[in-house]
């Protein structure tokens, strides 16, 4: 058994600035991740970092305007206003902690536009932003000699009377199982985009902290907006940075045409992600698509330019489809990318669950609302990363205690996980997981109606009757990624479960959730957020009033 | 395609654990990777295979594996690239890292000496209040080395690691070169030191190109190393074996027009050096032996002069 004052589940961006904040406060801290903290999916993060910074005459109320206008008038006003004021110290940190931000030519931090903004303030590391902030976080947490728990799996949360006080989880070399106890746990697990098939998101971005969260009685909130982004290749859901269209690069049509005017005139390439995913699907539907895409056209920008600030997209282009941006256009669709929703968080982390926070993607503050704009997540991951460990420092100072220390949850978790190894041989959890994957894919994607989301709801309760007799070949302790694969399942369904619950209830289209059924937003009835609660067959369902400072809800043009 | 994958297996929890090969014949789509294709197998014929994988777009380093003898990361390389139709590939864990459980290696040693370079920036004085003044070329100069995804690729094949695991290694040495090339660095002269004189340090490359050739991010690890060394040096830290070396080089070649190997070998053990050149003697003698030992007072090249010509005009373009 372990103990900690803070535990953080999750060392991507926003668990790993967390852990600095914790251990600045004197704190015990320790960081637990299924895979070593580089290899976090923070890294996918490709075009940037959006701030206002005051210092060059920026104004961080335009950034939450767009940033609301952008969530489609979901976002809770107050979280954005934190997150936008705060956002230009947050950059200046991480540029002192040694990012290698693109310069202008008088030294400064050099920006770039970004989809649904008019301003231009993104910062960014060429095509790798995400990749650059991860690994400099992780310099950090070096320097600053956190307790780590790298290649650990969280199978349950610990409770008692109510409050969370730790987790039982895997230790993945050994297969053995521990009780990590602690005085607060932070959810900094990342999306659930394998519950989508093909989707943007790397193969370990599997719900696990929102499933944990939600058996524990954690509602998660507004679970049914999933961005499609409008930049994903057909093959294999891998991305092209937004940061394509952000230099100038154009989206067409078979016909040649920049059919971005039809939909969004003034912001053309450049409108929210879910307008231009929309846009680009009912081309496709209509007929003007190609093999199912569009063509992403960089070649006017010129080979020098597309290597030197967009390099990776190049990387890609060349590796998965043999092409070279600066001479041919990429076919490209909308593909499952991000997820909106999460664990119902406030601006401090805090949860429903006493003693349990969440930040980054997986938490809902709501930033996003009903659809999150390019560059916001790596701000919301260190912004709000940061946040919810000082909100669990305070937890910690003055309320919390630390428990009995029984090691009861960490024997019904190994008497589970060995009923699962001694299964006789079902279905593999890879083929049900693509089962329900391709069906989240078909009917939660850009375009929904009610029969399409009563025929996801039907797979998934298919799905969650097939889970007792999933099976493993390895019957093995040691790297057994099979009963990972059994346990990831688990968590992929649950957010399938609150995914598709939420889309039925939200009867309106809001940002990413557009219905065929019911094309207009009904401000009257849904200025709210939905919130699945875990119940027997399906979720009970809950709704709470967004938060709205000072902009009203007005109609969304771009 | 239709293709044979050759896995290297391996099962610590086997009563006398031993690697060994096991073979499956996929079919599987001809846009796809070698990750695609270990994938498959885990997920269709074998869920016992055991191999680390998450972004399938070369940028989370998790999945780099040796592919038919090279390191390579599994979703980088395309399976019509390494086999034709109805060929063999062979899949084995990277190298010079213990291995754990079929394509898994222990990543502990690697990490290790990552963290012993101080991999993070240091500064001096209080933090101004705007960001650090900084060209865009010096930054962008940087991105070599940010490219680096921490995969292990140059640490797998790298063959000093083979025979002295002490080597700190190229990936190591690219993440010291990040810090030692960044002007908002203040601690450049002591990580230049430290690297000069541990053992292991950037003096045991021996250029063998082998880091930038399986690089899959286009860091030249190497290339990094060479710039370290100059740094080092003219930062004045030349008591050591391996500016001698150079130093003796390029001073033979310049007189001589060919190298003068004795000289070179004791220039680089150091005249004063008894304990070292004392070490030599046996390989000397043996060499004498053999007859391979260069003669005592080297030969002048037919063309040294033109060699001295060579060596001015460089010189002269450079300044």
């Amino acid at each position: 058994m372990y103990e900690h004052d803070l535990l953080i589940i999750g060392a991507g961006l926003a668990g790993l600035r967390g852990a600095i904040e914790g251990i600045q406060e004197g704190l015990d801290v320790a960081f637990m991740t299924k895979v070593h903290p580089v290899r976090s999916h923070s890294n996918a993060a490709q075009g940037g970092i959006n701030a206002a910074l005051a210092s060059r005459g920026d104004d961080w109320e335009d950034h939450a305007l767009a940033t609301v206008k952008g969530s489609d008038y979901l976002a809770d006003q107050s979280a954005v206003e934190v997150m936008c004021r705060e956002a230009g110290d947050a950059i200046i940190e991480l540029e002192h902690m040694g990012v290698i931000f693109s310069r202008n030519e008088d030294g400064k931090l050099a920006v770039r536009r970004f989809g649904g903004q008019r301003v231009a303030r993104t910062f960014f590391v060429g095509a790798i932003t995400g990749q650059a902030l991860l690994h400099v976080m992780y310099e950090q947490i070096i320097k600053h000699e956190a307790r780590t728990y790298e290649e650990w799996f969280a199978t349950s949360l610990i409770m008692e009377d109510g409050v969370c006080r730790g987790v039982v989880a895997m230790e993945i070399k050994t297969g053995e199982l521990h009780t990590i106890r602690a005085k607060a746990v932070i959810m900094a697990s990342g999306g659930a985009g394998r519950a989508y098939q093909p989707t943007a998101q790397a193969a370990i971005c599997t719900g696990d902290g929102q499933a944990l969260a939600y058996r524990v009685g954690s509602p998660l909130m507004d679970m049914e907006m999933i961005q499609y982004h409008p930049t994903t290749l057909p093959t294999n859901g891998v991305l092209m940075s937004g940061a394509a269209r952000g230099e100038g690069g154009y989206l067409l049509n078979s016909n040649g045409d920049r059919f971005m005017e039809k939909y969004a005139p003034d912001y053309m390439e450049l409108a929210s992600r879910d307008v231009v995913s929309r846009a680009e699907q009912t081309e496709i539907n209509e007929g003007r698509g190609i093999d199912g895409c569009v063509l992403l056209d960089l070649r006017h920008l010129g080979r020098e330019f597309i290597n030197e600030r967009l390099g990776y997209l190049q990387e890609v282009a060349t590796d998965f489809m043999s092409i070279d941006l600066a001479e041919t256009p990429a076919k490209i669709r909308p593909g499952m990318h991000y997820n909106m929703g999460g664990i119902k968080a406030d601006v401090d982390g805090r949860t429903e669950i006493p003693g349990l926070f969440a930040a980054g993607e997986a938490a809902c503050v709501s930033i996003h609302g009903a659809n999150r704009l390019g560059a916001n997540s790596l701000l919301e991951a260190v912004l709000f990363g940061r946040r919810a460990a000082a909100g669990a420092v305070k937890f910690i100072k003055e309320e919390a205690e630390r428990s009995s220390g029984d090691e009861s949850e960490m024997k019904s978790e190994a008497k589970r996980l060995q009923e699962i190894l001694d299964r006789p041989a079902g279905p593999r959890a890879a083929a049900v997981r693509l089962e329900l994957a391709l069906e989240m894919d078909k009917n939660m994607a850009v375009f929904r109606d009610q029969a399409g989301m009563e025929s996801a709801a039907a797979k998934v309760a298919e799905v969650k009757k097939k889970l007792p007799s999933v099976s493993v070949d390895n019957k093995g302790r040691v790297f057994n990624i099979d009963l990972m694969s059994v346990l990831q399942l688990e968590n992929m369904v649950d957010c399938a479960e609150a995914i598709v619950a939420g889309g039925l209830a939200r009867t309106e289209s809001r940002g990413a959730h557009n219905r065929t059924d019911i094309t207009a937003r009904d401000d009257e009835n849904w200025l709210k957020h939905t919130l699945a609660y875990q119940a027997d067959d399906a979720p009970r369902m809950e709704t709470s009033p967004v938060d709205i400072t000072r902009w009203q809800p007005v109609e969304r043009v771009y | 395609m239709n293709i044979t994958l050759r896995l290297q297996r391996f099962d610590p929890e086997t009563a006398a654990p031993v690697a060994k090969y096991q073979e499956y014949d996929i079919e599987i789509s001809d846009v796809s990777t070698v990750l695609d294709a270990i994938i498959k197998i885990h997920e269709e014929i074998d869920g016992t295979v055991a191999m680390r994988y998450s972004c399938r777009s070369s940028i989370c380093g998790s999945c780099a594996v040796k592919i038919n003898g090279s390191a390579a990361l599994g979703c980088k390389t395309r399976l019509v690239e390494v086999a034709e139709e109805g060929g063999t590939i062979t899949v084995e864990p990277v190298g010079n890292l213990p291995v754990i459980k079929d394509l898994i290696s222990d990543f502990q040693p690697f990490w290790d000496k990552i963290r012993s370079i101080s991999p993070y920036l240091k500064t001096t004085g209080p933090e101004p209040e705007n960001e650090r003044i900084a060209s865009n070329e010096s930054m962008a100069n940087l991105l070599t080395a940010v490219n680096c995804i921490m995969c292990g690729c140059c640490v797998s094949d790298c063959t000093v690691l083979e025979v002295d695991p002490s080597f700190i290694g190229p990936a190591a040495l690219a993440k010291a070169w990040r810090f030692t090339s960044d002007p908002r660095d203040s601690a450049t002269n002591d990580r230049l030191k430290y690297l000069n004189d541990i053992d292991g340090g950037m003096w045991d490359c021996t250029r063998c190109l082998k880091c930038i050739e399986v690089c899959p991010k286009q860091v030249a690890p190497m290339d990094r190393i060479m710039e370290m060394r100059e740094a080092a040096i003219e930062a004045g830290n030349t008591n050591t074996a391996g500016y001698r070396h150079t130093e003796s080089f390029y001073n033979s070649v310049k007189k001589n027009g060919r190298l003068d190997e004795t000289r070179l070998a004791i220039d680089s053990a150091g005249w004063t050096n008894i304990p070292r050149l004392l070490d030599l003697a046996p390989i000397g003698i043996a060499a004498m032996r053999k007859g391979k030992l260069p003669p005592l007072i080297p030969h002048k090249s037919e063309d040294h002069k033109k060699v001295q010509e060579l060596y001015e005009r460089v010189e002269n373009d450079t300044e």
